[in-house]
């Protein structure tokens, strides 16, 4: 039963921090508080349901929504949040509630277009459960950990082997210097928004075959919850966001599973990330005197 | 159209333009990142509420949920000292989302089944809508002149150099501590007073109506009308008070198109329809200028006077 829910945790933390890992990327580089990375999870959980069901294909399902969803946000970084913060004396809120509004709008364009009702991947692992040892798996949360790890390798080839990586690290360390120094850093932002939106569909196509359901509300809790874990990680830290998704899902399933609390579920990554902040106000893995 | 309608949709624009004022005390003037006004609407929703069911009279009770969110805002105020931008934004987001989960499991604010509200009495009659405006319209007068008179008083100007420069402002001797908290204090107290309002204006609050929603809707208010001005934040909110009526044939797209509006506004025009940089504004004022030619200073007349001696040339 215990390692049961390790594993659930697991999974459940994988999926967070996929997810959160769009909002780091993009925080890392245009210091952007992006909501809508939400709305990229729920449309990519859809576009890859359109997909599965029109090829039978989880992978083309994946590869294709991962790519389209990525696409949209190069559209979405050249049209709308670049120019935005090419203004000068912009209030840092005001990119946060471009983001919110495009979020709203996805989900609304979603429930419009797709209708209101659950669709359910129903895909066929096969099996309906694997014992190892004592502890039983769901294929589903097999298919996570592959494609997480697998997607976090790629993530941390592109950033640390390809000279893309290198204008990214480039960008994210000091825009200006980096500009400067002959990086192309619009490059470094599209690559920010590419990665950052499909991982976030990824995450939505996983989280489509975890629960079996999804519905045009799918983005409303990782949108919030994915600000408390990008805080956690130390805004726009990789490895940390990876280790704060982890952390909340650990906090969310064990909290729930052996003590009771007043509050839902879903609050809890907001009460441990208010009272870290006050303890330590530059997250967990942050540096110091970031501004 | 029967007027009771309209005073309903009068009474509840009233209260969110205290709302609007109220966040812009924070965000517009002091230039703090608020993102969960909502949840000191809600705590003063409920103070009120609290008071009055238990028997309490409605004017104390509104004198309380004042008191008691403004406590509330002295603690995050204290709380922003310690956060930058971004993660007072986000903190905001979390307090938000933790008071809507308290309201909607503490047995004292009814738990999910919400509270049951009696309308009070002013003058011998149970208040209606129509006297809710009135009420709440005088309330938005006097905050107007208090925040004109703040806007020209020491405070007022601490808060334009905190907006712009926490830094240098501290370097020139201003207590940016002391400023800050005070303007989270006000501005959480006023969304306290238009909190007990509501809660007896609508007969029934529940922790719905102080979701995370809520507080993007009183942002959103604030931006379309142009933080950081006073006539800003009051357009924003009677416009979007008014809107989802004027599009309730299309009651499906309502939401689509306020989200659509608000995301054109803050790519093309950041400042606002009405705020100062604003080509509308910009516009309004130069036919205003035309009928109401500007007041000439006593520098005024000397310029003039010595172009007049120059045969108008400069």
């Amino acid at each position: 039963m215990f390692s049961q829910q390790i594993m659930n945790a697991l999974a459940i933390g994988s999926v967070y921090a996929l997810t959160a890992m769009g909002a780091t990327l993009i925080y890392g580089i245009l210091g952007i508080l992006d909501i809508a990375n939400a709305g990229a999870y729920l449309i990519g959980a859809y576009l890859g349901w359109y997909i599965y069901y029109a090829t039978g294909s989880l992978a083309v399902a994946f590869i294709g929504s991962i790519i389209a969803v990525g696409l949209l946000g190069i559209v979405l970084q050249r049209y709308i949040y670049s120019p935005i913060l090419a203004k000068p004396h912009t209030l840092s809120i005001i990119p946060l509630v471009a983001a919110v509004g495009l979020f709203t709008m996805s989900s609304d364009l979603v429930r419009l277009i797709c209708g209101p009702y659950s669709k359910s991947y129903d895909y066929d692992f096969g099996v309906t459960s694997i014992n190892i040892g004592s502890i039983v798996m769901v294929p589903a949360w097999i298919l996570i950990f592959a494609l997480t790890a697998l997607l976090l390798l790629v993530l941390w080839f592109i950033l640390n082997k390809t000279k893309l990586g290198l204008a990214w690290r480039a960008t994210a360390n000091d825009n200006e210097i980096a500009r400067v120094c002959g990086v192309n850093t619009n490059n470094a932002m599209a690559l920010s928004y590419i990665l950052g939106y499909g991982f976030a569909a990824a995450a939505g196509i996983m989280v489509g075959l975890l629960y079996n359901s999804i519905t045009p509300a799918l983005g409303e809790v990782p949108s919030y919850k994915m600000l408390a874990i990008i805080v956690l990680g130390g805004l726009g830290n990789p490895l940390g966001t990876v280790l704060a998704g982890l952390i909340i899902g650990f906090v969310e399933v064990f909290a729930s599973a052996y003590a009771s609390f007043p509050i839902p579920k879903d609050a809890i990554a907001f009460v441990v990330l208010i009272i870290m902040l006050l303890i330590k106000p530059e997250g967990l893995m942050g540096r110091k005197n970031k501004v | 159209m029967g007027s009771a309608y309209l005073f309903s949709i009068l009474s509840t624009a009233a209260i969110f333009t205290l709302l609007a004022l109220s966040l812009n005390i924070i965000t517009g003037y002091a230039g703090q990142a608020m993102m969960g006004i909502a949840a000191f609407f809600g705590i003063g929703a409920y103070t009120a509420a609290i008071i009055t069911v238990a028997g309490g009279n409605f004017w104390l009770a509104l004198i309380v949920a004042i008191i008691v969110s403004g406590i509330f805002g002295v603690l995050l105020g204290v709380i922003s000292l310690r956060l930058q931008a971004d993660f007072l934004a986000i903190t905001t987001i979390g307090i938000n989302f933790v008071m809507a989960a308290v309201f909607n499991s503490l047995k004292i604010t009814g738990g999910t089944l919400g509270l049951t509200t009696t309308k009070p009495m002013l003058f011998g009659t149970q208040m209606n809508n129509t006297s809710f405006f009135l009420v709440t319209l005088v309330f938005i007068v006097i905050v107007c002149l208090l925040i004109t008179k703040m806007r020209h008083s020491w405070f007022g100007m601490a808060l334009a150099s905190i907006e712009n420069d926490p830094g240098a402002s501290r370097s020139f001797g201003i207590n940016v501590n002391k400023y800050q908290i005070l303007a989270f204090t006000i501005g959480t107290a006023l969304a306290g007073l238009a909190g007990g309002l509501y809660s007896h204006r609508m007969g029934f609050i529940s922790s719905s109506d102080f979701a995370f929603v809520v507080s993007i809707e009183i942002v959103s208010m604030c931006v379309i009308g142009g933080l950081g001005t006073l006539r800003g934040p009051i357009f924003g909110a009677v416009f979007l008070s008014i809107l989802p009526e004027v599009l309730r044939f299309a009651n499906d797209y309502r939401e689509l198109v306020s989200a659509l509006l608000l995301v054109i506004m803050v790519r093309f025009m950041p400042e606002g329809l009405l705020g100062d940089d604003s080509p509308v504004w910009k516009a309004i004022m130069k036919l205003w200028r035309k009928f109401v030619p500007k007041k000439k200073t006593r520098a005024d007349l000397i310029v003039d006077d010595y172009l007049a001696e120059k045969g108008g040339k400069s």
